[in-house]
């Protein structure tokens, strides 16, 4: 059925084409044929083939420690965030009193901007360490698991939201069967509850692994890469490639792109997995 | 009658611990925003007393650093704007390209999906040194830039939207005489309006608090909120922290008001905006 003609399309659809194409597919592109050039502005690039990729890689080692330490940190990001968020929404779909109160509780870091997060992490982890004669820029390891239980603390609500709507999709038919057949609360949770929200687990893995690995705000408020870039992530050190000095910009724009080609795997990937294991109900 | 089980008064009593565990990183900013500077990062978690309270003096200190009333305003400005022209013009084109399958059109729909899970740092550098060639390096032309930027999740959701509604409605308002922009606004649109909320609730959350953009496009000549903060630390050699507690605390209070208000679509167009991923 096509009945909306040919000129409708420069009302309905250039105005928003034209932005994504300035926005993002143009210099998507660009970016693309750049990281395989020398270059300081746009418009003076010479072609160089792979050597900054191989800068990237050889340069010093800020760009290896930058993707082991985002790796790290989304690793443990993404199973503390999930398991608390469904053990959450669990326990508030329950029909507890207060479900209401505590939802809104729990989601409202959610609103607060990265730099803003940082920020109040840094002196809540400044206070504590302060004590033992630390700051939290003295070792990497406080650095990392400040920035675990910020992403924690932002995203946990967020999920737990999303949880829940899955777990209230469950036909309660399906749960009083399982209640009358004599299920015990575990069994019940492996072989309805956890099949039956396959779907959130999905959406939930997907953002959490895309917000953990692009994480950029909180890292640059928290720590900013410190101690001596020990806890510098990925899109950060490609930001200080680009900014910090004259003459790196092939080689942040190669950062870049391998960086897109790792979230890109690493997301489709999870994706697939989990995909196949989600039922139809 | 439901009856109260001891695992549930356990578990009211836990959430309610975990909820004072939530909410402490925010008491404890407000408690030290009203702290002398000086007695602030050695003991965040003393309520202030009448040697390190310094009233307001920490707000005025604040705002005359960072210019806070103007950020404010930008950033109002600009997420209100661009969450206005997001809506408009991407509920229009996900109809469109939904309704029209052309080769095009299907292409195009791929490429706003696939730019969802692109990171920021790939165009990063490319796309500020373009705003910066069209002119777009101010307010209205990152206006523009966060349409293309918020295009890929927005028509996404809306295409998602608009496969369930049936073509019959329309049918019968093109052959009733409607043309086709009479029929997206008079027929379609009120439709899409659960839809429309929870884009837009999804963009501001986003447009609001973003940093790196804003920084990027505008940041020498207007700051936004999140870039007023952040220049608190890196404009000086050492960072007034009652200055900056009092800022944090002014950047919250605006999206708690705004959470609060409109919690129920909030959480709830947080729900739908993924159901349809």
């Amino acid at each position: 059925m096509r009945y909306a003609s040919k000129r409708w399309f420069s009302v309905f659809v250039l105005p928003t084409f034209v932005a994504f194409s300035i926005a993002f597919l143009i210099p998507f592109i660009m970016g693309l044929y750049l990281s395989f050039c020398e270059f300081r502005t746009v418009s003076d690039a010479n072609f160089v083939g792979f050597e900054n990729y191989i800068r990237a890689f050889s340069a010093n080692g800020d760009f290896l420690n930058a993707l082991w330490f985002t790796v790290r940190f989304a690793f443990a990001a993404i199973i503390v965030i999930n398991v608390i968020a469904f053990l959450l929404a669990l326990m508030l779909t329950r029909g507890i009193r207060g479900t209401n109160l505590f939802r809104t509780v729990f989601f409202m870091p959610n609103l607060i901007g990265g730099i803003v997060l940082g920020y109040i992490w840094q002196l809540i982890i400044n206070g504590i360490l302060y004590n033992y004669g630390y700051s939290i820029t003295s070792n990497a390891t406080f650095g990392y698991w400040g920035l675990v239980a910020l992403s924690s603390w932002q995203m946990i609500g967020y999920m737990m939201v999303l949880y829940i709507a899955g777990i209230q999709n469950i036909p309660t038919a399906i749960l009083e069967a399982a209640r009358v057949d004599g299920a015990t609360p575990l069994r019940t949770l492996r072989s309805i509850i956890i099949p039956s929200v396959m779907p959130s687990i999905t959406i939930c893995l997907f953002l959490t692994i895309t917000n953990s690995f692009k994480l950029f705000d909180q890292n640059l408020a928290l720590t900013a890469g410190a101690p001596a870039k020990q806890t510098q992530m990925v899109a950060l050190d490609i930001y200080n490639t680009f900014y910090g000095r004259v003459g790196y910009e092939g080689v942040g724009q190669a950062k870049a792109v391998v960086f897109f080609i790792l979230v890109a795997v690493v997301a489709l990937l999870q994706l697939y997995l989990t995909r196949s294991r989600e039922v139809e109900n | 009658m439901k009856k109260t089980r001891i695992s549930d008064i356990l578990i009211f009593v836990f959430l309610v611990a975990l909820s004072f565990v939530f909410l402490i990183p925010i008491i404890t900013v407000v408690a030290n925003s009203f702290k002398d500077k000086f007695s602030i990062s050695q003991t965040p978690f003393v309520l202030p007393n009448s040697t390190t309270f310094s009233g307001v003096e920490n707000y005025i200190n604040g705002i005359a650093d960072t210019g806070f009333p103007s950020a404010f305003f930008w950033s109002l400005f600009i997420t209100l704007s661009s969450v206005g022209v997001i809506v408009l013009f991407t509920s229009m084109t996900a109809w469109y390209i939904t309704r029209n399958k052309t080769r095009f059109n299907k292409t195009l729909y791929y490429l706003f999906v696939f730019s969802m899970i692109v990171p920021f740092q790939m165009v990063m550098f490319t796309m500020s040194k373009i705003a910066n060639l069209l002119r777009l390096d101010n307010p209205f032309g990152l206006i523009f830039i966060y349409l293309g930027f918020g295009a890929g999740l927005s028509v996404f959701i809306f295409s998602g939207f608009v496969k369930s509604i049936p073509i019959s409605l329309e049918e019968a308002a093109i052959i009733d005489g409607c043309n086709v922009f009479q029929t997206f606004w008079h027929v379609v649109f009120p439709m899409l309006r659960p839809t429309a909320i929870t884009v837009a609730i999804l963009n501001t959350m986003w447009i609001w608090n973003d940093y790196l953009l804003p920084y990027l496009i505008i940041g020498s000549d207007y700051k936004t909120i999140p870039i007023a903060v952040q220049y608190l630390k890196g404009g000086y050699g050492s960072v007034d922290m009652g200055a900056m507690m009092a800022m944090l605390v002014l950047s919250i209070v605006p999206v708690v008001t705004f959470y609060l208000t409109c919690q129920k679509y909030i959480i709830k167009g947080v729900a739908a905006g993924a159901v349809k991923g």
